[in-house]
């Protein structure tokens, strides 16, 4: 590992002033010092932000729920409200990692956890992610786990986190603090972007950005699921998930919001797949309808080929589990 | 910066690269704890944080300013085995036993979760009281590698245990 300051900011304003200045915030520090010992992320200055008042979760005054950026992965899916009122929530985050990553990984640091692209974590190997300009060795490489849809000629590189694909089934939102004090929010389906032509983008924070909480909606109800398919059945990471939330009209799906990990470079959302299902009857052919238009343009690299019917399969599992079962 | 390791006031002055699991066998002797992976992928760095389990080789020493942590050392004793311990023992929950100190850190973090009633990803209900079934237990312990396979006879450790302990609560 490269040295680094260790510094601890005395408020928000003070983080935002060191890391706008390059400095970088650690919280759980389970994703970021993995990464420094493999000397793929050498910070000059850590900024230790555990000790800002960024925890709890409380309810939002139009009934959704506020989670701070530094309550753990467990404390989410401990809490009694996410549990009832947004499962899918917390299958997605009891899917992910094991008990004591979940104790130590924190909602923001969830949300910015980097690829897990062979060539990414291996400093002797071409990455345009880790060294802009480098190549990538995925591309004609390694690339199992690697993009279907959205990747570019850059990077084929995947979003390996599983609470972030069920935020954007619920349409959460990022709230992210600037360094002048402002805030804004940004939706979690667009705070994570495509590589491009700059795959060292993880996602759309700017220097000296904070995230300081994740805003739930109010409560949406329905049938919600995470379904996870994954090289063992416990300790891996996403081939393919589905986040699901699906409310019944009667007999006819009245909506379907999905998202999809171990696809892209970001939790990968579709909303003409959304306006298909919405108010149709649930039937297998409406469902592989839905699957043969989220994978129009999905692209396998060689070893990650399978990932294109894999995904068709998981998207039908989930509907018919999520629209009761039809036939 | 102090922390505080099995109810001893431990100073840290090193190098801010020190992960815990570091101080913790270097700069503390308490080796007890152990180094598989150093990346968070094996567990046998498990070590309670304040009463959580937590992979100590991902987490800076200087982190943990302030808290508690519990090693395998502070945990029974020879003489007088936590029940955990003596059932590993009775089960041959172990065979090198490089895994079973944080197996045992793991196990007790573990059950302190499950009387909480935190739900686990094989729970069919997100919501009810916890039942440590095998299968509980497996996933909940799948972050706990054994390289020698003790994997069986661990679960049957940990069940008698617990089942132990209840039968001592009541
Ligand atoms: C063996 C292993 C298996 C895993 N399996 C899974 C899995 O199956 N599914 C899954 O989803 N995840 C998995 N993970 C990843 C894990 O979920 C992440 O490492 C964790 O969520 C990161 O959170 P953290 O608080 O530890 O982040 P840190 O390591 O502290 O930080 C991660 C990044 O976020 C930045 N950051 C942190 N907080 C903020 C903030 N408030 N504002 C702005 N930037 C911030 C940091 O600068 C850093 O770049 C696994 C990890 C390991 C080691
Ligand atoms: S896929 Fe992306 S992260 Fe992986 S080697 Fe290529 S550029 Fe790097
Ligand atoms: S040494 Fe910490 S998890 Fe392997
Ligand atoms: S007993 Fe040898 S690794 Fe578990």
């Amino acid at each position: 590992m490269r040295p680094f300051q260790y510094m601890r900011p005395e408020g928000l304003d003070h983080a935002g002033q060191l890391l706008r200045d390059g400095a970088r915030p650690i919280a759980g520090g389970t994703n970021l010092l993995d990464l420094m010992k493999l000397e793929v992320e050498a910070p000059d200055r850590l900024v230790d932000i555990n000790r800002l008042p960024l925890g709890g979760i409380a309810p939002t005054d139009d009934g959704g729920v506020r989670i701070g950026a530094l309550v753990t992965n467990s404390a989410c899916a401990a809490d009694l409200q996410i549990r009832r009122d947004y499962p899918v929530l917390a299958r997605a985050i009891l899917a992910g990692a094991t008990f004591q990553l979940r104790n130590m990984a924190t909602t923001g640091g969830n949300l910015c956890q980097r690829t897990r692209c062979y060539y990414f974590t291996n400093i002797d190997q071409p990455c345009n992610k880790r060294q802009p300009g480098s190549g990538c060795g995925a591309i004609g490489g390694h690339n199992r786990i690697h993009a279907i849809l959205g990747a570019s000629d850059a990077c084929i590189a995947t979003y390996p986190g599983d609470m972030a694909v069920a935020l954007a089934a619920l349409h959460a939102d990022v709230e992210i603090e600037r360094p002048d004090g402002t805030s804004r929010t940004v939706p979690v389906r667009t705070f994570h972007r495509l590589p491009g032509d700059t795959p060292d983008l993880d996602n759309v924070l700017e220097a000296g950005e904070v995230i300081t909480a994740v805003i739930l909606p109010p409560p949406a109800g329905g049938t919600q699921l995470y379904r996870k398919v994954r090289d063992r059945s416990s300790y891996a990471f996403a081939l393919v998930s589905v986040a699901a939330v699906v409310r019944m009209d009667g007999d006819t799906i009245g909506s379907a919001a999905l998202a999809f990990g171990g696809l892209a470079h970001k939790p990968w959302h579709d909303p003409r797949v959304e306006q298909l299902l919405a108010g149709q009857r649930p039937s297998d052919a409406l469902f592989h309808q839905a699957a043969d238009l989220l994978l129009e343009d999905a692209e396998g690299q060689g070893e990650n080929d399978f990932k294109i019917p894999l995904t068709r399969r998981t998207l039908l599992a989930s509907l018919r589990e999520a629209t009761g079962g039809a036939a | 910066m102090q922390l505080t390791i099995n109810g001893t006031a431990h100073e840290f002055t090193g190098d801010p690269r020190t992960s815990l699991l570091d101080f913790l066998r270097d700069g503390c002797g308490l080796t007890g704890t152990k180094k598989g992976c150093d990346h968070g992928q094996c567990g046998a760095c498990t070590v309670l944080v304040n009463g959580q389990r937590v992979n100590s080789c991902l987490t800076l020493a200087i982190m943990q300013d302030g808290h508690a942590v519990t090693t395998i050392e502070g945990i029974g004793t020879p003489d007088a085995l936590d029940p955990l311990q003596a059932a590993f023992v009775r089960h041959d929950g172990y065979q090198c036993g490089y895994c079973t100190p944080g197996q045992i850190c793991s196990a007790k973090g573990m059950l302190a979760e499950a009387a909480n009633g935190w739900a686990s990803f094989v729970s069919d209900n997100l919501e009810g009281q916890v039942e440590l079934s095998a299968e509980e237990i497996r996933e909940r312990m799948s972050g706990n590698l054994c390289r020698c396979g003790a994997y069986s006879n661990i679960v049957d450790a940990i069940t008698e245990a617990m089942q132990a302990e209840k039968v001592g609560a009541a």
